[in-house]
């Protein structure tokens, strides 16, 4: 019997891995060849998907990207024994893209089938929670702080301080939840890892239950994403059924019951205070803070919101001990992040890797250029809401800090690549027009501030007193950034700005000089 | 199991409504399950269904109408036959996605948010599908399509609606 992998990750499917595993089953059947097909989440090489493996005696050889039409001519090739074809790419994890990374957090995402139970265990699930189990709350809350483990939502606040916040705090019962809203265009690595290792999020929550003495807990997964939600759900079911989830965790003391909530596209509902709201049966309208959702969250009660990753990154400081996952990154960036290489690129896909290199090598080593074939012009870093940088600043490392001081942002770690058709001036535009489409409302200087913001930049590209208008428009981020009540209208700006800084030959639509 | 699963909608009935309200009612903040139930069931919010889950939620009518104009999912008219939607995001934008969902607004006739005279095809705009490695990217009848250029959803479009066909010929 050969095991052959085709992944049922949604991004693989949608360039056909449901045909290419169906094709292959057929062709197995009619030369009456012994395989067994896996369905297994995706190594993150989107540019290869459909992406097909098959175990040999040498380890697991990739080919792809596969489509039906191919299927019979790698049989006829010998893939099922190797054997080289022009779609081959030999031993999978002997690919340079891959190999060069630091897969901490997506070790087990594209190798195992997603929901077995067999396959976690024996790649190291529940090796944190056992050790997890043994240790006081206060111990865990010290080792993920002395980690250096910070959110990998966008904000960055430090996980372990976090949860000693909720685990100190008065009130009861105290809730984790899961940000798993992951809105930002350009960002898919919570989507891939609910997908493709959803034992490790269901852990993750755990663990965190232990540490701050909660026993229930909600996963806000954004509707969007359908096939996440029917993995989670089916991997939650699973896991009360072999005793990870529910009363007597590991025959422990435990009780820990986790739930899986739908969003309703809202993007706002990404913001943790929205969430909550939404989470509470509520319009996704933000709050101010103080209260910290640690202090006062769902329902009032002390919570933890933290997103997919950080949850995930968990497993990765206990099971290996803060020391090791500190010793990767720079400054105070300190282990992995799950960069996602994102529209116009050659090779897209999941780069997991230690803070530290450089947006340029980045691009280099991982990128490959532009998918058209034209130069970059531009590259958006951290979502919607993150800055613009051209190619002069490419130096910049990827790391908290360093990106805060060029007024850029990581956020979830999405880089979003553009050619040279780019116009910058309509990215400008749509920022504020995304903000006013997704603004929740609650506060004015985001609410009316993104409207005027379209106005203003309409007028900038129709030559109306432009140097006046690019005025009008900074003081209008000013206040956007200061005055607003969340990241959505206070981080706005930040690609308006960017453009502004470094692409003001695109707002200057003054004769001969753009069209 | 996966999306691809194109529901078969109730048409409305206040008992179906309450055994739908019912079934969830019990849940900590209940209100965004149920109204995802309603739509589910029957394809939209009806507004007859929001006097019926205030009642049973013990919320005032306007918390549950709140909760259907807020969020952007929720319908509260019967949606075309089949459902596209076309991501907006800046990663689809930068290969291609504006010019994407022109052709889909101008070869369907239709604003995004609108359905077809014909009632066949309604069009969303979606801001991100998470596919932001092999954009652009739609979603025809809830299955994911990567690396969509137009002639792709023209191609996508006419394959639903030929399977719609027969779907509503099993039904009659």
């Amino acid at each position: 019997m050969t095991t052959v992998y085709v992944p049922r990750d949604s991004s693989a499917r949608s360039v056909g891995a449901d045909q290419v595993a169906a094709a292959i089953e057929l062709q197995a059947a009619r030369l009456g060849a012994r395989v067994e097909v896996v369905r297994n989440g995706s190594r993150g090489m989107m540019w290869l998907e459909p992406l097909v493996e098959v175990v040999t005696a040498q380890g697991r050889v990739a080919y792809g990207p596969v489509t039906p039409d191919d299927v019979a001519d790698l049989f006829a090739a010998g893939f099922l024994d190797g054997q080289t074809h022009e779609l081959g790419h030999g031993p999978t994890d002997q690919i340079p893209w891959l190999a060069e990374q630091d897969r901490l957090t997506f070790s087990r995402v594209g190798v195992i089938d997603p929901l077995s139970t067999q396959d976690y265990l024996s790649h190291g699930g529940l090796f944190a929670l056992r050790r997890a189990l043994a240790m006081t709350p206060q111990q865990i809350c010290d080792e993920v702080t002395q980690s250096g483990l910070r959110g990998r939502g966008g904000a960055g606040f430090p996980v372990g301080v976090k949860w000693r916040t909720v685990l100190d705090a008065p009130g009861s019962p105290k809730f984790v939840t899961c940000n798993a809203d992951e809105g930002d265009s350009g960002t898919f690595a919570d989507r891939m890892l609910m997908e493709g290792d959803p034992f490790m999020l269901i852990e993750g929550m755990v663990i965190a239950g232990i540490a701050v003495e909660a026993h229930e807990g909600f996963i806000y997964i954004r509707s969007e994403y359908p096939d996440a939600v029917a993995t989670m759900r089916a991997a939650i079911e699973t896991a009360y059924q072999v005793g990870w989830l529910g009363s007597r965790i590991l025959g422990s003391e435990h009780r820990f019951d986790l739930e899986i909530r739908v969003g309703a596209g809202a993007y706002i509902c990404g913001e943790e205070t929205a969430m909550l709201e939404s989470l509470e049966g509520k319009r996704g309208v933000v709050r101010a803070k103080p209260p910290l959702p640690a202090i006062e969250g769902l329902f009032g009660k002390p919570t933890v919101v933290n997103n997919v990753l950080s949850l995930a990154s968990v497993l990765v400081v206990l099971a290996h001990g803060a020391q090791f996952y500190r010793d990767f990154g720079v400054g105070r960036s300190r282990g992995t992040q799950v960069f996602q290489l994102a529209g116009n690129v050659a090779c897209g896909g999941i780069v997991e890797t230690a803070f530290g290199i450089t947006l340029g090598e980045m691009l280099e080593r991982f990128g490959g250029g532009t998918i058209s074939g034209r130069p970059v012009r531009a590259v958006q870093v951290g979502g919607p809401l993150g800055a613009y940088l051209p190619p002069a600043r490419f130096d910049l490392p990827l790391d908290y800090e360093a990106f805060a001081e060029a007024d850029a942002m990581i956020g979830h770690g999405g880089i979003v690549v553009f050619d040279d058709t780019v116009d910058m001036a309509a990215q400008a535009r749509f920022a504020m027009e995304f903000c006013a489409t997704e603004s929740c409302g609650k506060c004015t200087p985001c609410r009316v501030g993104a409207v005027r913001g379209v106005e203003v930049i309409d007028r900038i590209v129709a030559g109306q007193e432009t140097a006046a208008n690019v005025v009008l428009l900074q003081d209008l981020c000013e206040l956007m950034a200061d005055g607003s009540l969340c990241a959505m209208g206070g981080l706005t700006p930040m690609p308006v700005r960017s453009v502004l800084q470094h692409f003001p030959e695109d707002l200057d639509r003054s004769e001969g000089v753009r069209p | 199991m996966l999306s691809d699963v194109t529901p078969r909608h109730a048409p409305w009935s206040p008992e179906v409504a309450l055994e739908t309200i019912g079934a969830h009612a019990g849940l900590r903040g209940p209100l965004l399950p149920v109204l995802h139930a309603l739509q589910e069931t029957f394809g939209y919010v009806d507004p007859r269904a929001v006097p019926l889950v205030a009642m049973e939620l013990n919320l005032s009518r306007a918390e549950v109408y709140g909760l259907l104009t807020f969020y952007p999912d929720l319908r509260s008219t019967p949606p075309g036959k089949v459902r596209v939607q076309v991501c907006r995001g800046e990663a689809c934008q930068s290969v291609g996605g504006h010019a994407l969902a022109q052709h889909a607004t101008s070869s369907l006739g239709v604003d995004f948010g609108g359905t077809t005279a014909d009632g066949s095809v309604t069009l969303d705009e979606v801001f991100c599908l998470g596919n932001c490695a092999l954009g652009p990217t739609v979603t025809v009848a809830g299955r994911l399509h990567g690396r969509v250029l137009a002639a792709d959803l023209d191609r996508l479009l006419s394959n639903s609606n030929v399977n719609n066909a027969d779907v509503s010929g099993e039904l009659t």
